[in-house]
């Protein structure tokens, strides 16, 4: 049990994805001008990044590692998770109408976004097991979530505050991102 | 449309359209790997590769692939290439190969390479795919090995991994750490487009000039 409280704090705070990993990095800096887009985004990145890891930890231990395949294990993950995500969108479609058109946009995006199959590929590496790969994803994930609608309340404030001009846009949100990042580092300690 | 120059087409990755400073693509590597400079510019070459004969690739099937499932396959294509790459630095690079971990892998999902695919190789002829490859990558390349060694130089006080500032420089770890990539990275953004509107005024001027 301590173990995986202490993946989830890992994946969550000390090892954030976005602020010390870099992974997501296009959509973290893309869709966070408003935080209830980057909530949408957050949500169903969750969502897919925690199918993704439960069913690349079964391609990878009863597919690839039986038939000594490991080396297509690039093609096989980004193929997976580009199935997902479209099931997922079809899904949704039929179940819930109104979820399906809050996140709509955000749901093809996220077969290049880089955490959903950098996280299955961590998960390899680690040798983590199912819960502790599922737990990770959704760990990862919240923290991807925590990052992105911070990030996406601070550009608002931020939006309606007086900027200097040679500031505005991408070099000033990269440097916010940076300051939240130092932040971030605060947590290093944590484990 | 009037056809482009090969060079003009070479050049528009490097320059006008730079993927890092221009277009902010493919941000996830340039940040994580950025931190020494043989990582950028081994990062660089290698995405490199992959655009060039992805863009090959796609450009030479893009009549034969059916529109609605062209963007799994040109997944698979790029997948393809990834692999071959990586197994190639694995085997002769092994150092790289582990400073670089899951980045290399991740190439499948750089924007950069996506962007190339759907907005160029698939609307024109395979010798300009390449070169267009060809120019976004050294783009590519260039300014992440630009921005990998400022960091290195400040962050450690060395360029390729030789001391290059006197022993008395205390290095800036910030610089190193992920927080720092950010904030390098915004200053560059921000100096190469002050360069670029001083630029742009100059050559107006000069027009009003010769009109007058």
């Amino acid at each position: 049990m301590s173990e995986i409280l202490l993946i989830i704090v890992g994946s969550v705070l000390v090892n954030n994805f976005v602020m010390s990993q870099f992974l997501g990095i296009c959509p973290f800096l893309g869709v966070s001008k408003k935080v209830e887009t980057a909530m949408g985004m957050g949500m169903a990145v969750t969502f897919v990044m925690a199918l993704a890891s439960l069913i690349t930890y079964f391609i990878q231990s009863y597919l690839l590692v039986p038939l000594d395949l490991e080396y297509m294990q690039t093609i096989a993950f980004i193929l997976v998770i580009a199935v997902l995500v479209q099931i997922v969108e079809i899904a949704l479609k039929k179940i819930s109408r109104s979820l399906y058109q809050a996140l709509g946009v955000y749901l093809p995006l996220i077969t290049t976004n880089c955490a959903v199959l950098g996280v299955a590929l961590l998960n390899t590496r680690e040798g983590y097991n199912l819960i502790e790969s599922v737990v990770n994803g959704v760990g990862a994930a919240l923290g991807f979530m925590l990052a992105i609608v911070l990030f996406a309340s601070i550009r608002e404030r931020l939006s309606t505050s007086n900027m200097p001009k040679w500031m505005d846009g991408f070099p000033g949100a990269l440097i916010t991102a940076g300051l939240m990042s130092l932040a971030f580092q605060g947590f290093s300690g944590l484990i | 449309m009037k056809k482009k120059s090969l060079l003009s087409v070479f050049m528009n990755g490097i320059l006008n359209e730079n993927p890092t400073f221009r277009l902010l693509l493919g941000m996830c590597p340039t940040l994580a790997v950025s931190t020494a400079a043989s990582q950028g510019l081994g990062m660089g070459l290698s995405t490199t590769f992959v655009l060039v004969f992805a863009n090959l690739v796609i450009s030479a099937l893009r009549k034969i692939i059916p529109d609605r499932v062209r963007i799994p396959s040109y997944i698979v294509v790029i997948a393809t290439f990834v692999t071959i790459i990586d197994l190639v630095i694995k085997a002769f690079l092994p150092a790289l190969s582990s400073s670089l971990g899951i980045y290399i892998p991740l190439i499948v999902v750089n924007c950069i390479i996506f962007a190339r695919a759907e907005s160029f190789a698939s609307k024109n002829d395979v010798l300009p795919s390449i070169v267009d490859g060809l120019g976004m990558g050294l783009g590519f390349t260039a300014s992440l090995t630009l921005l990998s060694a400022v960091r290195e130089i400040i962050g450690s006080g060395k360029l390729f991994g030789v001391q290059v500032m006197p022993a008395a420089y205390k290095p800036m770890a910030i610089v190193v750490s992920p927080a720092g990539g950010f904030i390098v990275l915004g200053i560059m953004i921000l100096i190469v487009n002050a360069v670029v509107k001083s630029v742009a005024k100059h050559k107006s001027a000069k027009a009003k000039e010769g009109i007058a």
